[in-house]
């Protein structure tokens, strides 16, 4: 939830705003206000003798930007792989694209207009075109056009101060999307703050493993500041303060360092196993999106994947990358994880995820995702499932399903698969004929299911961020209905009891990859609810194996025998709070 | 000048990549090349202009050439949109 703690204050005061926490840390820095709204541009006359140098000026504005552009493709290349930074080399070859350049030149020549006026009228016309589609791809390229465009006027404008090449700032907008964050994350970027969003939200989420300090939700962050403004954020309990006093950055501080202290008291931990302390063990692994995430999953002592998200692949491009590139993914990863287990999650497009080729559905929640749109599109899930197997010739690969909501879905899909290791003998291609498959309990329907589902895979993943989502009817990145997103809610506790239950009667492993499974206020109810395994952000890894290793497995039994026994989300959350602060008055909680 | 009309088999239709192959070909002839798709007529060296089209596959586009080389950049062009642009 979030609220104007002070009312709009004049030029210089101090405002602050109280967000939702989406990634830890602390960040004090110049705001740089990431607007997506087309820049105000004047149209202006000019003389017949000045065209030659307006043309000059415009020339060299496209060639600044060419040089901006193709700094942060080779960075977004070396650091996200050549699959995700295809959305710079297009805009690169809209920059030379000599037919647009030849027709801006030649309007400035006729009209005697000013460049950023026939640059802003030229290009705008593409991307008006471009928004009138219903297809999410075009949506996105005009997007492309449209950063072309401002880069240009920006360039020509010789706005360079808050560039986003240059300096550490502090990333205000209005909302931003995963290819933002990858974009940004070019740069020295100190932390981010949104007037929208949820924590669950895929760009908190990419923060988060970015370790990138952000506050999300704030409604309106962006009418309170300009461009070059201070502002402070605490990405630990929510907090911004804009043009903040000495006394708010030294709490911001203190509070930073506090939680500091408590991190380095986690080092070492890293070697021990995750168990309590009457040895049952806890699988805990590691939810990652990107390659480059599984050294530092390792470090942070996780034991495996839990969850890799295979759609990172597909951030900024228009179509599926082909099973060779996927092939070559998937196996540097598990040679990365090796000797440990990598979970795959098959493609889960479609929700607030980027996917290609989409079409426009009223409730993309309940539409045509995860699951449901592999299966409607078989060549695509063949090959995927072929690229994913092709793999798996070190026996540490799983592979998960996402949104399933009925049996005859499993089924399906297991045919699939038995198609694609067909498929792969028939050519000689080796594999692991044993691939053990799971599915991510996140719909209902499933939930309910589990024992059934239990009986034909070989594990159960509980997705809350969606189960919450369905089950307690509140889109999680509605600002307006997120306190409703109670994952102590006495039904989701019950729920998720049920489904280890299931799980355990049918002899498979339970675990969990959402947002919960990271929570340290969960961790001793989960462990006394008898989860097996918990994937989480691999910041958090330290810190929720230093629970685990506090307590009996026992102890934690009676925790969530108690738990369970209340009838308010409130009454769990200041219970798990009293739990903790008497057992583990050290382990900050974000309540 | 010539005029074919071709349909478009590549599963990804005029995507980022395709499109810019066809600009790179087109742009090696003399001859004026547009592409003609619901009444819209964009040129076949702009990349903006035929991303613009939103080309998905089995849309029909008619290709216009008109130049000295007219003959050898339809055969050019056509030849990528047979071959799917060898997706």
């Amino acid at each position: 939830m979030s609220e104007t703690v002070s009312h709009p204050a004049p030029d210089g005061m101090e405002i602050l705003l109280k967000g939702i926490a989406a990634a830890p840390g602390i960040a004090v820095g110049v705001a740089y206000l990431y607007s997506k709204e087309v820049p105000v541009v004047e149209k202006k006359d000019i003389d017949a003798s000045d065209v030659e140098a307006e043309i000059e000026r415009l020339r060299i504005a496209v060639l600044r930007s060419e040089k901006e552009l193709q700094k942060i493709h080779a960075f977004a290349e070396q650091k996200l792989g050549a699959g995700n930074a295809k959305i710079f080399e297009a805009q690169i070859m809209i920059l030379n694209d000599l037919v647009l350049m030849e027709a801006v030149e030649k309007r400035i020549l006729r009209e005697k207009k000013n460049a950023e006026y026939v640059v802003y009228d030229e290009i705008g016309k593409y991307r008006r075109r471009m928004l009138e589609s219903s297809d999410e791809y075009m949506i996105e390229r005009a997007h492309d056009v449209e950063d072309v465009m401002n880069r240009i006027i920006r360039n020509l404008r010789d706005q360079k101060l808050f560039s986003r090449l240059e300096g550490e700032s502090i990333i205000v907008s209005e909302t931003l999307t995963p290819a933002d964050i990858v974009m940004f994350s070019r740069n020295q970027v100190l932390g981010y703050a949104t007037d929208r969003g949820g924590i669950s939200s895929h760009a908190a989420l990419l923060s988060r493993s970015l370790k990138i300090p952000a506050v999300v939700g704030l409604r309106n962050v962006t009418q309170h500041l300009v461009s070059g403004d201070m502002i402070a954020i605490d990405g630990y309990s929510g907090s911004v303060a804009i043009r903040p006093s000495a006394e708010t950055i030294h709490r911001f501080e203190q509070t930073g360092s506090r939680f500091r202290a408590f991190e380095e008291q986690l080092v070492g931990l890293a070697d021990l196993p995750a168990e309590t302390l009457d040895h049952r063990n806890i699988e805990l692994s590691s939810n990652i999106e990107f390659q480059d995430e599984v050294q530092f999953a390792r470090v942070q002592g996780s034991a495996g994947i839990g969850l890799f998200r295979t759609e990172g692949q597909l951030i900024g491009r228009g179509e599926y990358p082909d099973e060779e590139e996927q092939y070559e993914l998937y196996k540097h990863v598990a040679e990365g994880v090796y000797p440990e287990n990598v979970i795959f999650r098959t493609f889960d497009v479609g929700g607030d995820k980027m996917m290609p080729g989409s079409i426009k559905e009223d409730n993309p929640f309940l539409g045509w995702r995860g699951i449901r749109l592999m299966l409607d599109t078989p060549e695509i899930f063949l090959s995927h499932l072929r690229a994913l197997l092709r793999a798996s010739t070190m026996k540490n690969i799983r592979i998960m399903f996402p949104m399933v909501a009925t049996l005859e879905e499993i089924r399906r899909a297991q045919e699939l698969v038995k198609q694609a290791k067909a498929d792969l003998r028939s050519r000689g291609i080796r594999f692991d004929p044993r691939i053990k498959i799971g599915v991510m309990i996140e719909v209902p329907s499933a939930a309910l299911l589990a024992e059934e589902i239990a009986a034909e895979v070989d594990f159960l993943s509980i997705g809350t961020n969606d189960l919450i989502q369905y089950v307690m009817a509140v889109d999680r990145d509605n600002s307006y209905v997120a306190p409703l997103f109670q994952q102590f809610n006495p039904a989701i506790l019950r729920l998720v009891k049920s489904v280890i239950d299931a799980g355990h009667k049918k002899h498979v492993w339970v675990g969990m990859c959402g947002e919960m499974a990271a929570d340290p206020l969960a961790t001793l109810l989960l462990v006394g609810l008898g989860i097996d395994e918990l994937s989480v952000v691999p910041s958090m890894l330290p810190e929720i194996k230093k629970i685990i290793r506090s307590v009996r497995a026992s102890e934690a039994r009676r925790i969530a025998k108690k738990a369970l026994s209340f009838t308010s989300a409130t009454e769990v959350n200041e219970y798990l709070v009293s739990v903790m602060k008497k057992r583990l008055p050290e382990i900050p909680l974000q309540v | 000048m010539i005029e074919q009309e071709v349909t478009i088999t590549n599963r990804s239709g005029l995507h980022t990549r395709p499109a810019a192959t066809l600009v790179k070909v087109a742009s090696r002839f003399k001859s004026e090349f547009f592409i003609v798709k619901d009444g819209f007529v964009i040129n076949g060296k702009s990349i903006i202009g035929v991303m613009t089209l939103a080309a998905e596959q089995g849309s029909t586009l008619v290709l216009r050439f008109e130049g000295e080389d007219e003959q050898e950049a339809s055969s050019a062009i056509l030849d990528l949109f047979q071959r799917g642009f060898d997706e």
